[in-house]
């Protein structure tokens, strides 16, 4: 299957001895002139690439108070040492998330602190080589920005932004990476990562349509671009054709349906996906997310609802108000943007929607809490409504549900070995290793208690899921949508 | 006047304006930087007083530590609860009269003295044995480790080794306090005592000892997840501004 082992999944994860420089050579392809320059980037590496990268951090220092502090604070306790997923899964040391930003931290002490200057060799700091460069262009692609080492850290250092800033350093410099940077570039010119133009994915619905009606006998319909529905909803564009995200979005219609809320996508803002996230670009995050109010006003909805994604969540959650609000033109009785979760669970708790619980006896279900719907958003009024929401929307649709071990779920949920930028095949090493905790778990609710299926809703992890579970002797089609199952089990009357 | 009593005294001045002068100029470093977006680790409370309180967990208790590691967080809280107990029992070398509450906790003290000395020995005892941690130390993370180990060991030994004049001690800084000069007494233990927290001190503002104050700022910790609620807007300039403020 591939030129590297699928690490063997044991009875306990274990804390792997060091082997140093294993992975150094994982680093998925460079970006080129034709990607960096929509986003704004240099082509190639630029001549004086060294005193760039220099003033960017230095720029970086002063714009972002995370990681100037973040910087500083680490006191090499180790707290984070056996974090991290890529760790755990490929045993090499420069993937403790400490180690990991160290490689920044080193840098910004050569250049930006006294001690660093003066005795470089008795703080760890290094001159900014080549060599630097190369590591840099390969341990910061090997980090999910999953946030995972951010809950234990003492002082809460994320590593995810230190990556997200090391990227950004490299795209300044014009060593992009080649995956994320043309997924943006899509997004900017045909409005979706995927590329799907306007005509496709009119009919892509209308395919649904069809096949719904044919599966149920009713009309559910998946509009495009209709102005004056209530609800506008962004779903990563994964959701329009492949497995299994498409049955999500044939769930969402479904709820949408029998709730009697008018809704509709955008062909403007057919992506819920938000890529600049991950190259920490603010620009190009920005100019990504203003589609989606742009989308908002010129349908003249009255509420944002978000699909199945978990860092477009992230980016809606936490984000959207900060970079394209105020929405003050949206209904305030609603939260401003909502997750599907949310709406249906909503509906559920009002007994809005009829469940057919039965209809999901053929599967045993666990559910995957994505990494930045778990540790960098929320659902609900209280906090955790994240691990609560979707859990008992599976329990009101489903008879068998069973939790992972505790240390691999909630607030320490393990990422898929996915996310962050990372799903791309030039990344496949990688991605499997990285996926061994997430397995292990699994492995432990199928020995226990029979479960047949992982429920998520991200569209990164359900195609990482799809891709890798064969590797560790899993089925493909084991992984499923959470609005899968909802489809599954929600009764179809024909509204009166 | 001694050459000792004069060196140590320009050193004290200097080392404290340096500690202040330093870790002050971080401080409005820190806050003058804009954190962008909102980015707490969630589950995050939602009020200024939830963070509050989530604050106060991690100061008081190294919540997250005793998440993570359990040997880490007994050794690390060992030693600093230690450091805490110990500095304030040296509150009583520079009052006079000493304060009742500084009075009742020296017995205190003393234990919190060798609390800190082991908490302090086991954590230098990871870092040499335990293989990732050694992994991510510089030189200077053992040497830090080995500074307050040698404070902790001077001061306990003069407690209860090598007694020094602490009377002498006390009017000295209670002098160097009002600027007068009274004599240092010279034994060496004191000498290296002193020499070490003066250097303790010196360092701190350009070492990972910021972590002190970093704690306070850092956004992962100190930010409300009320981002829907809220519209978090910290841009630094009118260029950065998003397109919808001028829109609309
Ligand atoms: S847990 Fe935090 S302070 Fe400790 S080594 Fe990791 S990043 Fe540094
Ligand atoms: S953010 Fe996640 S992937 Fe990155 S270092 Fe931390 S634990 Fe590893």
């Amino acid at each position: 299957m591939a030129d590297f082992e699928t690490p063997e999944v044991k009875e306990y994860l274990e804390i792997p001895a060091l082997k140093q420089g294993v992975m150094s050579h994982s680093k998925p392809f460079v970006s080129k002139e034709q990607f960096q320059e929509p986003l704004g980037f240099p082509g190639e590496l630029v001549e004086n690439w060294q005193q760039v990268a220099v003033d960017k951090l230095g720029e970086l220092l002063k714009t972002n108070r995370g990681l100037r502090v973040f910087m500083d604070s680490c006191v090499k306790c180790g707290a984070c040492t056996d974090k991290c997923h890529y760790f755990l899964g490929t045993s090499d040391p420069r993937n403790m998330p400490v180690a990991r930003q160290d490689l920044l931290r080193g840098v910004y002490r050569r250049y930006h602190t006294l001690p660093g200057k003066l005795f470089p060799k008795l703080v760890g700091a290094m001159d900014l080589t080549e060599e630097v460069l190369d590591q840099w262009y390969s341990y910061f692609h090997q980090c999910s920005e999953c946030r995972r080492c951010s809950v234990y850290c003492p002082y809460g250092i994320d590593t995810a932004e230190v990556t997200m800033a090391t990227r950004d350093i490299m795209n300044a410099v014009g060593k992009g990476q080649k995956y994320s940077n043309e997924i943006i570039g899509k997004a900017f010119k045909i409005g979706n990562n995927l590329g799907l133009p306007e005509h496709a994915l009119a009919d892509t619905l209308e395919g649904l349509e069809e096949e719904v009606k044919e599966d149920t006998g009713v009309d559910v319909r998946y509009p495009l671009d209709e102005k004056g529905a209530e609800v506008l909803l962004v779903t990563p564009s994964a959701d329009f054709f492949a497995e299994p995200h498409v049955d999500g979005l044939i769930g969402y219609g479904k709820v949408f349906h029998q709730a009697g809320i008018s809704w509709t996508l955008s062909s403007h803002a057919s992506e819920a996906a938000n890529f600049g996230v991950f190259i920490g670009s603010m620009e190009n995050m920005k100019r990504i997310a203003m589609r989606i109010r742009e989308a908002a006003l010129d349908l003249g909805v009255k509420r944002i609802v978000f699909g199945e994604c978990g860092h477009a969540w992230r980016v809606a959650y936490s984000f959207l108000n900060t970079l394209a609000g105020p929405f003050d033109f949206l209904d305030p009785r609603y939260p401003v943007p909502q997750h599907i979760c949310e709406v249906t669970y909503d509906l559920i708790q009002r007994g809005a929607l009829t469940l057919d619980k039965s209809a999901n006896d053929h599967r045993r279900v666990t559910f995957h809490d994505s990494c930045n719907v778990a540790r960098a958003s929320r659902m609900g009024d209280i906090p955790g409504g994240q691990f609560v929401i979707p859990r008992e929307i599976i329990k009101a649709v489903c008879n068998h549900y069973y939790d992972m071990a505790p240390d691999t779920i909630g607030e320490a949920t393990y990422c898929c070995g996915g996310g962050g930028g990372l799903l791309t095949d030039d990344l496949m090493e990688l991605r499997v290793k990285g996926a061994l905790p997430r397995m292990q778990a699994l492995r432990e609710v199928t020995e226990e208690n029979g479960v047949t299926h992982l429920a998520a809703i991200c569209a990164i992890c359900k195609s990482q899921f799809s891709k890798v579970l064969p590797y560790y002797g899993f089925q493909m089609d084991q992984i499923v949508s959470v609005h899968q199952l909802v489809s599954d089990a929600i009764v179809m009357a024909p509204r009166q | 006047m001694s050459f000792a009593t004069v060196f140590f005294a320009l050193l004290f001045y200097a080392a404290t304006a340096i500690l202040l002068i330093g870790v002050g100029m971080r401080i409005v470093q820190y806050a003058r930087a804009p954190a962008p977006l909102k980015i707490p680790t969630t589950p995050a409370p939602t009020t200024r007083s939830g963070v509050a309180l989530r604050m106060a967990s991690e100061v008081v208790f190294f919540h997250s530590l005793f998440k993570a590691n359990k040997w880490i967080w007994i050794l690390g809280w060992a030693f600093h609860l230690g450091l805490l107990l110990v500095l304030l029992r040296h509150l009583r070398y520079f009052t006079e009269p000493v304060w009742t509450w500084v009075v009742l906790i020296q017995p205190f003290g003393i234990y919190a003295g060798f609390a800190m000395l082991a908490g302090l020995l086991g954590l230098w005892a990871r870092r040499l044995f335990v293989e990732r941690i050694r992994y991510i130390s510089s030189p200077s993370d053992h040497l830090m480790l080995i500074l307050l180990i040698a404070i902790a060991a001077s001061g306990l030994a003069m407690k209860y080794i090598w007694h020094t004049d602490i009377t002498a001690v006390k009017m000295y800084f209670l002098g160097l306090m009002r600027f007068e000069f009274h004599p240092l007494p010279t034994e060496p233990l004191l000498m290296v005592h002193l020499l070490l927290v003066a250097l303790l001190m010196i360092i701190f503002p350009i070492s990972k000892l910021l972590h002190a104050p970093g704690l306070f700022f850092s956004p992962t910790r100190n930010q409300a997840d009320d981002s829907r609620e809220r519209r978090h807007v910290t841009w630094v300039s009118a260029a950065e501004k998003p397109a919808a403020q001028t829109e609309r």
